[in-house]
């Protein structure tokens, strides 16, 4: 199985003899080459965990600071005013800043003088990017009690970030509930009970659900599923995390498919063979024997899956609804942490307050399928060395 | 003994009995509710218990007398209606989609530019989102193809099996794939967009805009680094099952290590990369959230004549006109047409690439004996 390293590392020297020595020289350097450009794919998970991890640092860090109780600066201290302050003061960056004219600043600190005059609004003292203000409630002007808000953009914009945690929760709970048995039954039957004719058609047909497009099973969801199924139930909102985990499920089923039933197909036969010996039913072997060897196999197809389901974005975008409420019903509208940022990103200011947050939202989804497929990665390997060891 | 447990059997079984129609019950009259969930979960877990139930040794003699083992036949119903329930799904979406999308294909709407009347079904056609569909993953297949292929070839024919490097370069390629594609759209905005692109411009232009601004090319960037991980996968599969008789054939004649893998292996190996190149075009013609913020236009009046423009792409299309029509009902002939074709797009790339990876399974099974 192993290629031939040890054999080609004993031929080449000889064949090297007899060649120019230029040809040598490039030759080292091409493969040396080659070795630096196939460490592009470690560059890359670096890269995206620097560039997420980067917009997001000065929220993670508590830097940033949209609190508005400062005194309102005359337009005559605009120049005794050092640029980076005055820029903070106006809610822009310090390029930006330099970027406009006098005028245009004077007019900025102008209306920023009015506004401040204005403002009766107390929550304006607060900075409502802290991590406090992300993840407990609180009592906002017009609220009669402490509630979890995301509202980006208000005149206090709000970013409370629990609402979101709890829609792609949801949304993927409810993928999850169709997506394991309908995927770990399929496996189960194609790897342990059909013939082997009917798996032949079978298993391409399930794999095929994994090359329709995340867009096509939203506009599905959105157009076919969402009515058919309000009918069905007849629950109140026509979009909510029900449709959207359904839909999220059809994604989810080919990876929890595809792993289980590699997982179960690589318990060696002679397990089976004999639990048959002893006078097992098929399914007492498939159900007793089988499953319970591949059932690491199975947990981290679960797993994979979960990290599938809650990174998923254009399903949910356009089958959940997307109103941020908390509610534990599934049959509410829900919006998820995938479809906030898809939805907002393109009406952010660069580098602002809202568009770090997003990134923030980002970078903890990279860390939750990091994990997952850290998880899923070892039990899937430590699974294959325990099977093949054995068998 | 023997009555004793099939008293236990009859007990559970009326138990599992009484808990389905409950749960039935309750969904008619409440739908779902905590109540009706909790009680399929009390069903689920009353079936599993069934299950697990154990049998006494049939007695000699008596080998045959539960000639029909009614566990037998709920455990192959139960996984068998699993399966049905996935096949079935797969047939009506695509059934649904022929069905309402095949009148709708015709020459003025595949080579139609939408003009004015984006969400009309009666004068609107994709051609510009077709066009920017293909460049976005031309584009996106000159960058990824090189760097997955070299990939695999210093995975398979240089590295030593089970090495650092190997282990996390494997590593990575594992967390890209799993990498949510929404995230891939952010580091592109991050990285391509503001950084590579804002880099080119200040060095370049003097701090003019022309990089630093969703693109196609920061798109099918985006794009490639999504893809790598498919076509190092296909590339390194298919030089896996190169057998290593012509790899030392090519040696015993005097070739180096290099020109071996240039003249031999690969050559060989080309089914495979071929493979992974069209699974990484299946993927990259079917992705949006990747392209969002990257280089996907709402709507432009014109093709993108530069790299540097921005683009219509047949998957965004699909997701304006489902969420951004003022009247659906005109709009859904469309609708149902562009998703044909998109599905068409990425579909048969995706047939194509399983039935060639089939082929170079079948071939290395009978390579390796």
């Amino acid at each position: 199985m192993i290629a031939s390293p040890p054999t080609a590392a004993r031929v080449v020297p000889q064949a090297r003899r007899r060649r120019p020595p230029r040809l040598r020289w490039a030759e080292w350097f091409l493969e040396r080459a080659i070795f630096v450009v196939s460490l592009s794919a470690i560059l890359m998970v670096l890269l995206i965990f620097a560039f997420v991890g980067r917009e997001a640092l000065p929220v993670i860090l508590g830097k940033t600071n949209n609190a508005r109780s400062q005194r309102p600066i005359a337009v005559t201290q605009i120049s005794t005013v050092p640029p980076d302050r005055l820029a903070k003061y106006l809610g822009v960056t310090t390029a930006e800043l330099r970027s406009y004219d006098a005028d245009t600043i004077r007019t900025l600190v102008e209306l920023k003088a009015e506004e401040l005059k204005q403002t009766v609004n107390p929550d304006t003292r607060f900075n409502t990017t802290s991590w406090r203000m992300m993840f407990y409630p609180y009592q906002w002007q017009g609220y009669d009690k402490p509630e979890y808000i995301w509202q980006p953009v208000s005149v206090v914009p709000k970013y409370n970030i629990v609402p979101l945690i709890i829609g792609s929760l949801k949304a993927t709970l409810v993928a999850l509930i169709v997506s394991v048995p309908l995927g770990v039954g399929a496996a189960i039957y194609v790897s342990q009970l059909a013939k082997p004719k009917v798996r032949e058609i079978i298993k391409p047909v399930i794999e095929l659900l994994s090359g329709i497009p995340s867009v096509v099973l939203g506009f599905f969801a959105l157009i076919v599923m969402a009515s058919t199924l309000q009918a069905m139930f007849g629950y109140a909102s026509r979009l909510n995390a029900f449709v959207a985990g359904i839909a999220l499920g059809l994604t989810v089923i080919p990876v929890i498919f595809t792993i289980s039933e590699d997982a179960l197909t690589s318990v060696p036969p002679s397990y089976s063979q004999a639990a048959l010996a002893l006078g097992a039913a098929r399914w007492q072997v498939a159900w007793q024997i089988v499953l319970p060897a591949a059932l690491p196999g199975v947990f981290a197809a679960c797993v994979l899956g979960f990290g599938r389901a809650i990174g998923e974005t254009m399903v949910v975008l356009m089958a959940s609804g997307n109103a941020t409420i908390v509610s534990a019903s599934i049959f509410d509208s829900c919006r998820t942490l995938t479809a906030t940022i898809a939805a907002e990103l393109a009406e952010v200011v660069f580098g602002g307050n809202h568009y770090r947050i997003l990134f923030l939202l980002g970078a903890m989804l990279f860390v939750v399928t990091f994990v997952t497929n850290f998880i899923g990665d070892v039990v899937v390997h430590r699974l294959k060395v325990q099977l093949e060891g054995r068998g | 003994m023997k009555l004793r447990h099939s008293v236990k059997e009859l007990w559970f079984g009326a138990m599992l009995a009484c808990a389905v129609m409950l749960s039935l019950a309750l969904l008619t009259w409440t739908g779902f509710s905590v109540s009706t969930i909790l009680m399929l979960v009390v069903s689920a877990a009353l079936f599993l218990a069934w299950l697990r139930l154990e049998r006494e040794q049939p007695q000699p003699g008596s080998l045959r007398r539960h000639s029909v083992d009614s566990r037998a036949v709920v455990f192959t119903a139960a996984t068998g209606l699993a399966t049905f329930a996935v096949v079935a799904a797969v047939v009506i979406i695509l059934g649904n989609i022929a069905w309402h999308g095949a009148g709708q294909i015709s020459w003025r709407f595949i080579f139609g530019g939408t003009g004015e009347a984006m969400f009309d079904a009666h004068r609107a056609g994709i051609f510009p989102m077709i066009f920017g569909t293909v460049a976005l993953v031309f584009l996106m297949t000159i960058g990824v193809l090189p760097v997955g292929v070299i990939t695999a070839i210093y995975l398979n024919e240089y590295a030593r099996p089970n090495s650092l490097p190997v282990r996390l370069i494997h590593g990575a390629i594992n967390n890209l794939a799993g990498v949510p594609s929404i995230v891939f759209g952010l580091f592109g905005l991050g990285f391509f967009v503001q950084f590579v692109g804002g880099g080119i411009d200040n060095l370049f232009y003097g701090g003019q805009l022309h990089y630093r601004k969703p693109a196609l090319i920061w798109a099918a960037a985006t794009m490639a680094v999504m893809t790598l991980p498919v076509v190092i996968v296909a590339t390194e599969e298919s030089l896996r099952a190169v057998p290593n008789g012509l790899r030392e054939g090519s040696f015993a004649l005097g070739a180096t290590k290099l020109e071996t893998i240039c003249r031999i292996v690969l050559p060989e190996a080309m089914p495979g990369v071929m493979t992974g190149a069209i699974l990484a075009i299946g993927r990259g013609a079917g992705e949006v959230a990747p392209i969002m913020f990257t280089g996907a236009a709402y709507y432009l009046a014109h093709l993108p004549t530069h790299w540097t423009d921005q683009f219509m792409h047949l998957g965004y299309h699909v997701f304006v006109l489902s969420t951004q029509s003022p009247d659906i009902e005109r709009t859904e002939p469309i609708l149902y047409g562009s998703v044909l074709v998109l599905l068409a797009l990425t579909f048969l790339l995706n047939l194509a690439g399983v039935l060639v990876r089939a082929k170079i399974r079948a071939r290395m099974r009978s390579a390796h004996g």
